[in-house]
């Protein structure tokens, strides 16, 4: 019974995603400062609804990460950036 | 000590160019009422807002960059929230990384104005 269990054959072979080394962007251009006035910089860093990217998507440092979202709630602020929304980009 | 700071704030897109100098105008003069000392100003005009504030969907967008004492800001705000017109201002004190950066940016654009 196990034993055809294991027999299962998969329609498309099972595509084992390759790991792709993150980094940390900030770090890596030396970029110091995140302004929260060009949006189009901050886009990369929310998703379609408008939501904020988690840092294990971006691979970004922990002190970037806060940098970053600081920078898209004061944008959200100043209306460059919306609350939410769908098909943002 | 002075610190850098810089003000953004949103105008209500009714007004006319005129009454829209005229609030820049004052709120400046607030500014340098309480000592402040403007260094770079931008007037970005008319753009469309990503979410409609009271019912608008475009506003006049201002910026102003100055060194300013502590207290100073606390009046400039009580103007903000008294003047009808501003629709959402937001005041940002500038660290080090922030200054370096709006300076890089302004030198660049100066170049490019030259070229």
């Amino acid at each position: 019974m196990a034993q055809n269990q294991s027999e299962i054959r998969y329609l498309t072979p099972p595509t084992v995603e390759i790991k792709k080394k993150k980094y940390c962007r900030f770090k890596k251009n030396k970029i110091r400062y995140i302004d929260y006035k060009d949006p189009e910089f901050l886009k990369k860093f929310i998703n379609e609804q408008g939501k904020i990217l988690p840092r294990r998507l971006t691979g970004t440092s922990l002190k970037y990460q806060r940098k970053v979202a600081k920078a898209v709630k004061r944008a959200r602020h100043l209306a460059f950036l919306p609350y939410v929304t769908d098909m943002l980009k | 000590m002075m610190n850098h700071y810089e003000t953004v704030f949103i105008t209500t897109p009714v007004l006319s160019d005129v009454q829209m100098k005229e609030a820049v105008e004052k709120f400046k003069g607030i500014l340098k009422e309480s000592g402040a000392e403007i260094v770079h100003e931008e007037d970005w005009g008319l753009k469309k807002l990503a979410y409609p504030i009271q019912k608008k969907s475009t506003g006049f967008y201002y910026l102003i960059e100055f060194k300013a004492e502590g207290p100073a800001i606390q009046k400039l705000e009580i103007e903000y929230r008294r003047d009808e017109r501003v629709i959402r201002f937001l005041t940002f004190r500038m660290d080090k990384f922030s200054v370096a950066y709006s300076i890089k940016k302004r030198s660049k654009k100066e170049t490019k104005a030259e070229a």
